[in-house]
């Protein structure tokens, strides 16, 4: 039985109905991104966990005990917030040190709790610092110390890292998920960087308007999308269309449209591909280890990405190349 | 910028700044001149071994320290809860705090004798302590318009909703949350709201003298019409006292070390 459990959690807001019958079950330890475009529902549904929204119906246990009904104060749930969030009179040991003293801890403990905190992220030597006195990475870092110290039940994010710079989000992405998997926290985090949730997550749920699209590992996630909003909008894709005869390239596959990513598909013929276009090619862009080739065929434009190799230049723009690819690797779009 | 541009901008400067502080002077002056040819502090030693004085000034101040906890414990939660859950009420809310603005002391007074009175259902007025309850009350609402000004302004200069949830999920509540959160983030624009509060019952005559109260106010003016330097001095005094509460708010506006210097 998972740890946390929604069960058919819906929310409106008036007549707008922004989360439907979205189920979830978190194992202990797990760490889940929510994943999607702004405005789907991802904080919606966060909050109501938080307890900050109440549920218009659904269920939400936290180890077999239904929290709806408990206010946010009393569901011990760490909170990680897009704005930083620190309370700006206190210095940053007094800020991770918040939720122990509310506790009543002893002030040793709670001294002793908030060292190992400082050390945990980074940052041992600035206690004594007032918020404003960091930067936006540090404060973050302060943030997740002080959601972490009381040892909630689960720990939640909510785009944590929109606010910091592209170079200072990626180290701290990682910091994040080392930190959980060290203190083995169930974790929910959201984002609408699919290349974030790819990255971190033991699984990802793929929300478009309030609904729970695909629930999977990122492998899963990127490689056998159910939907097609979800092969949209996590990676980049290649459509084809089969013919009347239920054909791509000569090749039979069944009716509908298929999608495959820039990397199924080569340059030239290889050995596994049974499907082989001719194609132009139209944009070359060197990206260093990896080649992204935009070709024109069977009258869409295709992406791929070949690697680089010392002894092949990449091909000319307008020339005449054959493009293959593995009727297995086709994504069939519903 | 041109030399006669400059030279206007200094002369405008003089004048505002002699309009005001030379009727100061004058009656610094008159106050110092008690004992006939010399200057001396007389007045001021008058006026300050005066025990009318020091019961009426007193008792003034101690008002002044209820109306501000008053003052502090309706307009904190308040404009708080305005702004984090009923944000379209702040219009209606901001109206209601500037009536006292609108509305003669003298009608609150009044209001407050009819509904208080010893035959009413709430007899305040019967008692001393009821009537000393009662100015305060008074008190309050006329410095709510100041109080709820600048305790609003403090609030607009943090994230009130975030940091109320950021702390309710460390498991705070309500009474924490003010207390902890909200109250010290918005202390510089609370005292400033304390200060003036201050500043406004010292001086206050109208209250406190149709509630026959012995505040500061109604000595001020009793002196006034009986005694020929002295007045002089306490007006001094009131200055000074005013003065220094609007200093205090400047201090601790630039003291509360936790904020970024306003840019
Ligand atoms: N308190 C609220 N009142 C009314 N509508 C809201 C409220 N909170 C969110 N919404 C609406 O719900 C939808 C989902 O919002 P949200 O959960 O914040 O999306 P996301 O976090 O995925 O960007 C949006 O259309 C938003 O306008
Ligand atoms: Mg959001």
């Amino acid at each position: 039985m998972p740890y946390l459990e929604i069960a058919r959690l819906e929310k409106s807001f008036g007549a707008n109905r922004v989360v439907t019958d979205f189920n979830l079950g978190v194992e202990q330890g797990e760490f889940i991104s929510l994943l999607g475009p702004s405005g789907c529902g991802k904080t919606t549904v966060l909050r109501m966990v938080a307890g900050f929204e109440r549920p218009s119906s659904g269920a939400i246990r936290i180890g077999s005990e239904d929290v709806v009904g408990k206010r946010p104060n009393q569901r011990n749930i760490g909170m990680v917030f897009q704005a930083y969030a620190l309370f700006p009179n206190l210095t940053v040991a007094e800020n991770v040190g918040f939720g122990l003293k509310i506790k009543g801890a002893r002030r040793d403990e709670i001294t002793a709790r908030v060292a190992e905190m400082l050390a945990l992220i980074g940052l041992p030597d600035l206690g004594a610092r007032y918020p404003f006195q960091l930067s936006g990475g540090q404060q973050q870092r302060v943030a997740l110390a002080r959601a972490l110290a009381p040892k909630p039940r689960v720990l939640l994010l909510d785009e944590p890292l929109s606010a910091l710079d592209a170079k200072v989000r990626v180290s701290l992405r990682n910091e994040i998920r080392a930190i959980q998997r060290d203190l083995g926290i169930t974790t929910i985090f959201v984002t609408h960087d699919q290349e974030e949730a790819l990255s971190i997550s033991d699984r990802i749920v793929v929300m478009n308007a309030g609904i729970a699209d695909q629930v999977g590992t990122p492998f899963e996630i990127y490689n056998r999308p159910t939907t097609r909003f979800v092969a949209n909008f996590v990676g980049q894709l290649n459509l084809f269309k089969a013919d009347d005869a239920g054909r791509i390239g000569g090749v039979a596959v069944g009716q509908g449209d298929f999608a495959a990513r820039p990397e199924a598909v080569h340059l030239g013929r290889e050995a596994e591909s049974d499907i082989v276009l001719p194609a132009t090619v139209e944009e070359v862009h060197f990206l260093g280890s990896v080649i992204r080739v935009t070709a024109a065929a069977a009258g869409a434009r295709i992406a791929l990405d070949t690697f680089n190799r010392p002894d092949m230049p990449p091909p000319a723009v307008g020339s005449a190349v054959e493009l293959s690819l593995s009727s297995r690797d086709l994504i069939p779009l519903k | 910028m041109s030399l006669y541009a400059r030279l206007t901008g200094w002369i405008v400067l003089l004048f505002g700044l002699g309009y005001f502080f030379i009727p100061l002077l004058g009656l610094t002056e008159f106050s110092l001149k008690a004992r006939r040819g010399v200057y001396s502090l007389d007045a001021y030693a008058k006026i300050i071994g005066d025990t009318e004085f020091q019961a009426t000034f007193s008792y003034s101040v101690v008002m002044a320290l209820v109306t501000i906890a008053f003052g502090i414990l309706i307009v904190v939660p308040t404009a708080f809860w305005v702004r984090l859950k009923m944000p379209w009420a702040r219009p209606y809310v901001e109206f209601l705090t500037l009536l006292p603005l609108v509305i003669p002391a003298i009608v609150i007074v009044f209001g407050y004798i009819r509904l208080y009175n010893t035959s009413s259902w709430l007899p305040l007025t019967g008692t001393v302590t009821g009537t000393n309850l009662l100015l305060a009350f008074g008190y309050t609402v006329l410095a709510l318009p100041y109080m709820y000004r600048a305790v609003d302004t403090g609030l607009r200069t943090i994230d009130v909703a975030t940091l109320t949830e950021a702390a309710q999920s460390l498991g705070a509540g309500w009474a924490t949350i003010l207390t902890r959160v909200i109250l010290p983030n918005v202390l510089p624009a609370v005292l400033s709201g304390a200060f003036l509060t201050f500043a406004i019952v010292i001086g206050e005559f109208t209250l406190a003298a149709l509630l026959d109260r012995p505040a500061f106010g109604p000595y001020l003016q009793r002196i006034g019409a009986n005694k020929p330097y002295e007045p002089f001095a306490l007006s001094v005094i009131a200055f000074a006292i005013t003065w220094a509460c609007m200093g205090l708010i400047q201090l601790v506006t630039r003291f509360s070390k936790h904020m970024k210097a306003e840019s």
